[in-house]
This record gives C-alpha cells, sequence and structure tokens, in this order.
C-alpha cells in the first residue's frame, strides 16, 4: 500500500497497517508523538485498533523537550 | 506573501482578541510578551512554577521577580510594558480538563511547555476537545546555532514551529536566541492566524 506520509509518498507492504505497527515500520522510536491520520487525531489509546489503509493521509509530529 | 496592513488597523483588530499560553517559561514568557506589544487585548496565561535564578537565561523575567510564581511576574512585566492589555492568570498545573476549562473562548493556545508529554497532552486535548481552537507548538530548540533548521509547518489548525529534532539536554541546554526565535516564531504565528485566516499558507 502507499501512503502519504508527512506529505511523503511512503510505501508499505500489505493492504492495511495499525497505527502502532506503521509506527514500528517507520522505525519511529520517539516515545512522544502525535498522529493524524486523513486529518482525524488518533489518540495513544488508539494506535493498536486505528488502522491506516492504501492512500491515507499521515501525519506524524514529534514533541520535544524543550521550552 | 506579506499581508498588507498598517499598524493602526492591526492594533484595531487585535485589541478585542483573546489568546491562550500555556506555560511561562522560555516560550511563555517571550511569546506573550510580543503578542502583548503587538497589541492583542487579552492573554490568558497559565502556569504553576516559580521563577528561580536559571531561568533568566532566557526567560523574559528580571532579577527582582526570583521567587515569585511566573504567572505573577508576567502579569507584571506586561502591564510594565502596556497596561491596556488584559493579563488573565492561572497558577495551576494543566490537565485535560484544565485545559478545556481555561482556554475555552481563545482563539489560539500557544503551547509553551517545557515537558515533552506536556506538549502531546495539549496536542491530544486540544484538537480532540476545542475544534475551533488553533494551536501553536513549540517543538524542538535546544543548543544554539542551525538557523535554517528552525521552521514553521501546518497541518490543520495546528502549527509547528521549532526544528522537530533536539531535545533539551545537558549538551543541549535552552538558550535565549533560540528560545527566544521559536518564540517570535509562535507569536507570528499567531499574529497571522487573528489578522488574516483567510489568506493563511496551505497545509
Amino acid at each position: 500500500m502507499t501512503i502519504v506520509l508527512n506529505h511523503r509518498m511512503t510505501e508499505y507492504p500489505g493492504e492495511r497497517l495499525t497505527v502502532a505497527e506503521l509506527l514500528r515500520a517507520m522505525n519511529f522510536t520517539f516515545p512522544l508523538i502525535v498522529i493524524k491520520v486523513n486529518g482525524r487525531l488518533v489518540r495513544r489509546e488508539e494506535y493498536a485498533e486505528a488502522l491506516v489503509r492504501d492512500g491515507d493521509q499521515v501525519e506524524a509530529i514529534h514533541l520535544i523537550s524543550g521550552g | 506573501m506579506a499581508i498588507d496592513m498598517p499598524i493602526s488597523e492591526i492594533r484595531l483588530r487585535l485589541a478585542s482578541r483573546r489568546v491562550g499560553i500555556a506555560g511561562c517559561g522560555g516560550l511563555g514568557s517571550n511569546c506573550a510578551v510580543a503578542l502583548a506589544r503587538s497589541g492583542v487585548g487579552t492573554l490568558v496565561v497559565v502556569d504553576f512554577d516559580t521563577v528561580s535564578e536559571e531561568n533568566l537565561n532566557r526567560q523574559y523575567f528580571f532579577r527582582e521577580h526570583i521567587g515569585r510564581k511566573k504567572v505573577a511576574a508576567l502579569v507584571d512585566v506586561i502591564r510594565r510594558i502596556d497596561p491596556r492589555v488584559k493579563v488573565e492568570g492561572h497558577e495551576v498545573r494543566l490537565d485535560p480538563r484544565q485545559v478545556l476549562r481555561i482556554f475555552a473562548g481563545c482563539e489560539v493556545i500557544v503551547e509553551a511547555f517545557d515537558r515533552a508529554d506536556m506538549k502531546q497532552m495539549i496536542a491530544e486535548t486540544v484538537l480532540a476537545g476545542l475544534p475551533d481552537a488553533w494551536l501553536v507548538i513549540g517543538s524542538g530548540l535546544a543548543g544554539f546555532g542551525a538557523n535554517a533548521a528552525l521552521h514553521t509547518r501546518r497541518t490543520g489548525r495546528l502549527f509547528i514551529c521549532g526544528d522537530e529534532e533536539l531535545e533539551v539536554s545537558d549538551a543541549h541546554p535552552p538558550l535565549a536566541p533560540r528560545v527566544g526565535i521559536v518564540a517570535a516564531m509562535q507569536a507570528n504565528q499567531v499574529l497571522e492566524i487573528l489578522l488574516d485566516e483567510s489568506r493563511l499558507p496551505a497545509e
């Protein structure tokens, strides 16, 4: 499947992934992140169930300490 | 593209606006002062912390404020700059319930926490619970140099300002210039939202 991740076309094997699987596939080890799929917020509690499918727009925003 | 607008119209438009500032440290104190100087009518500022000597390397406070609550110190600073600006101070530690209660009615909320878990908390709370509000986050401002790495990007009603990369650590402390740049980028983004939402850059 092809998704648009942070405005870049990105390929992943399979028809769909959960957000948790996608984060692992992206090697996103950042503990603190905000995920939006097609403009909708996906909360941390939903990562294991929320699905990402072919053509979806995914935004991953890393939250970096400091202020 | 820069928007044409004389100072008289800018001040007229900003005088009736209300902006929330979540955290009054390096980002929050500098951002609040920039917005006050620009003429934003009401600032809702929130923090639980006290000014300490180490804060003075980047936060908009003075030696006389050491030991005082940051909210009270910021109210004092802004009053001395422009007493027409109404500053609503809340000395609380923000949680999702308080975010929804205190910032309801703010058109724009500036995230100005230092801890990444608090940044995540307010992002999730505002995106889910205050769908009409704009949120401007600061993420990645540690160390010095690397001007060109600092940027602003948009996703929906969320703006992210910073390098989105460098965590604060012993090797990368927060310093006045880079913290101040990101705070000013946040304030600049707030003005763009408040003054001409119809011409904001696309996502």
